[in-house]
């Protein structure tokens, strides 16, 4: 019988990437800042010490480097991490994301595999201005030859790493930079989990809350409210973007009839759209109101914390949101 | 047997003319051999074969320009080839022409509200109970109706007990009952409405001095003259009393008088006084109380409430001076009855002052024209002019 014990997301991130380096000799991290400095989140410090610099790598400041020898080691056969600042930083490493690790496995017909896991942090909230804050994970859910994941838990943080470098796919793993302060209990056995299908966070009978990531404890604590007012919201944790759980999401609307999809991205063109459609292609006849969305407003995310914080969805506006759709006001 | 094609020799490429042969039918050929001359935009190419076997035929002659992918040539490879079936000849897709073709002139947009607000969920469950979803107030965003109101019009319609129990009724209920029936009236009907004042002096004497000789239990009201001057009257207008149906009138040869009664928990209800014109005043007193009684205590058979062949709606001494009533679907016509009240009036030249009751009408202008209407506001007034006869 195992315990449980206290950690932060941080630490559960950092003892993935531990275990996955005592595994397998294959695996190495790399990434600015990750081996002295202990990463810009200080997820990784201390790992440089235990494991040396040779598999805890500091970078150049180029992304589009970094990111394809990452590329070029996994095709030779290693297992890399590569750690990318922030999500805003990757852009400029698109090239050899988009058109290298997710093309390689299709153009070369399969007889190469890209085992290689790159970790981005995403997000907004720690008043990092729009070059650091934005959310684009949904940007990177429209390529194919990708998986894209988003651990919302201590569990998924813990266990998700695991299995993205067990994949022979590209998989972009996109860390909440709210979440690394996120304290919980995990259990001492804590290890891998699947890194495909979506979770039900919170059953619920009156409507389905579908979010990820930052959202989703924001979306459990506007549930809680919720139900104060006896509005029961059934809360689904994505989990992976690409692939989408479509038989989760299509099986908690067809439960509640309702859909609020909330996503700290942009409205126009983002993953809530691509949700929003499927639901509406699937289960249109199990709808008993259109499919709301509650997304980040568009504008590059301000630096002041008050404008900084009205930019993205909210357990008030979720809250808000969510009431909307199962007890409309006037119209 | 397999097929040696005009090769794409760079991807603009679209077609090729071969320019020689090096290779005559017969001969044996090896993978890699130059077989033949292909003249394209860029320039003359050497063309060579991927397998061995032997040339069979030539199908494309010396100096012939085909499409990049047409059969050159067949090469015996010493393979028996699979017998396909001949593949079925591609579908014409006509080309995009330039110039977009004109458009027709676009249908007109909807007028706003035409299409009914029912959720896809509420929509698939209504067809299931074969509810009618027209006219239910929705609760849903914009007023759209959603599954729970559909499963509460179940819900009721499942509950025989609220309708003959003893425990009163479901305000509720009987709201939505009131919004579903009168929205899909005023949707429904084109109303055409008339008034008439009509001069109860007379009415009035006739049942003072009836009442007199009457105890206080078997009295008379002023309504229940009303009423039967009404069914009276419908005699003479039969046009007016009936239902529409499958989009024509269906007249009623019985006149069965809906009298609206208002309930003390909110609400309205309009049971029918079955053959109102062949009962006695008396007789229509009995029914009136009995049905009042009953209404307000939800002892009404289901009959009484679908039975209407036409309403009576009579707001009493504390009224309003006039009512324009709602048609009750599928009803052809509804008669409105203010209070009786003191109203300045030319009698035989000279203004005096009589007790006078604003009778109006609510027509379906489907079924009936003004005419018919008018025929029947004066028809209840000279009735009324006769009381002794009613």
């Amino acid at each position: 019988m195992s315990g449980r014990r206290k950690t932060t997301y941080r630490e559960a991130v950092r003892e993935a990437i531990r275990e996955a380096m005592k595994r397998d000799p294959r695996v190495f991290l790399m990434g600015e800042d990750v081996a002295r400095y202990g990463g810009c989140y200080a997820v990784s410090k201390g790992l440089a010490q235990e494991f040396g610099e040779e598999r805890i790598r500091d970078t150049p400041l180029s992304e589009s480097g970094f990111v394809g020898a990452g590329i070029g080691a996994a095709l030779g056969g290693m297992r890399p991490i590569v750690e990318v600042m922030s999500v805003n930083f990757s852009l400029l490493a698109l090239d050899q994301i988009v058109n290298n690790a997710a093309t390689i496995p299709h153009m070369s017909g399969g007889q190469f595999a890209v085992p290689l896991v790159i970790r981005m942090a995403t997000g907004s909230g720690r008043q990092l201005a729009a070059q650091h804050s934005h959310s684009l994970e949904g940007w990177y859910a429209h390529i194919p030859g990708l998986k894209v994941v988003a651990p919302a838990t201590l569990e998924d943080a813990r266990g998700m790493l695991w299995s993205a470098l067990e994949d022979p796919n590209p998989v972009l793993i996109f860390e909440h930079v709210q979440l690394y302060n996120m304290e919980g209990e995990l259990d001492d056995d804590a290890g891998a989990v699947p890194i495909s299908g979506a979770a039900i966070r919170r059953p619920g009978r009156d409507l389905s809350i579908v979010t990820y990531g930052g959202s989703l404890s924001k979306c459990l604590a506007a549930a809680t409210a919720l139900a104060a007012e006896g509005i029961e919201a059934e809360v689904v944790d994505l989990r992976s973007l690409r692939p989408l759980d479509d038989a989760t999401i299509m099986a908690s609307v067809a439960r509640t009839r309702r859909a609020l999809i909330v996503d700290e991205g942009w409205r126009s063109g983002g993953i809530s759209a691509e949700i929003s459609a499927r639901i509406v292609e699937q289960a249109f006849y199990e709808l008993d109101a259109p499919p709301a969305r509650l997304c980040g407003v568009e504008v590059p995310i301000p630096y002041p914390k008050h404008l900084e914080d009205a930019s993205v969805p909210q357990a008030e506006s979720i809250l808000a949101a969510a009431r909307e759709l199962v007890r409309p006001g006037p119209a | 047997m397999s097929d040696f094609r005009m090769p794409s020799l760079g991807a603009d490429m679209e077609k090729g003319t071969v320019v020689e042969w090096l290779k005559k039918p017969g001969d044996r050929i090896a993978r890699g051999d130059v077989v033949a001359v292909v003249e394209t935009q860029k320039g003359a190419f050497e063309v060579e074969v991927f397998e061995n076997g032997v040339l069979s035929e030539i199908v494309v002659p010396v100096g012939t320009e085909v499409p990049v992918g047409a059969v050159l040539a067949r090469i015996d490879s010493g393979e028996p080839k699979p017998a396909a079936a001949p593949a079925p000849p591609p579908a014409e897709v006509p080309a995009p022409s330039a110039p977009l073709p004109a458009l027709p002139p676009l249908p007109p947009p909807r007028p706003a509200g035409e299409r009914l607000r029912l959720s896809p969920a509420a929509s698939r469950r209504a067809a299931e109970l074969g509810i009618d979803p027209h006219g239910l107030a929705g609760s849903g965003p914009g007023g759209a109706i959603t599954l729970a109101d559909i499963e509460a019009v179940a819900a009721r319609a499942a509950r025989p007990g609220a309708e003959k129990g003893r425990r009163g009724f479901d305000p509720a209920a009987m709201r939505q009952a009131i919004a579903s029936a009168m929205a899909r009236s005023k949707r429904e009907i084109p109303h055409y409405y008339l008034g008439l004042p009509i001069d109860m002096s007379r009415a009035l004497q006739w049942l003072a001095v009836e009442n007199a000789r009457r105890d206080v239990e078997n009295r008379l009201l002023a309504g229940v003259l009303l009423l039967k001057a009404t069914a009276l009257a419908l005699r003479e207008v039969p046009e007016l009393n009936g239902f529409w149906l499958d989009g024509a009138p269906r007249l009623s040869a019985g006149i069965h008088v809906g009298w609206a009664i208002s309930l003390r928990g909110g609400g309205l209800m309009a049971p029918a006084i079955h053959d109102a014109d062949g009962k006695t005043v008396d007789e229509l007193m009995a029914a009136l109380r009995d049905l009042v009684i009953r209404a307000r205590t939800a002892r009404l058979r289901g009959s009484e409430m679908t039975d209407p062949t036409v309403t009576v709606t009579s707001l009493g001494e504390r009224g309003a001076e006039r009512v324009y009533g709602v048609i009750y679907p599928p009803q052809l016509a509804i008669v409105g009855f203010g209070a009786v009240r003191p109203a300045p009036a030319v009698v035989d030249g000279v203004v005096a002052a009589r007790p006078t009751v604003y009778a109006t009408l609510s027509g379906d202008h489907r079924a009936s024209d003004g005419v018919s209407g008018s025929r029947l506001l004066a028809a209840i007034d000279s009735r009324l002019q006769v009381p002794e006869r009613l």
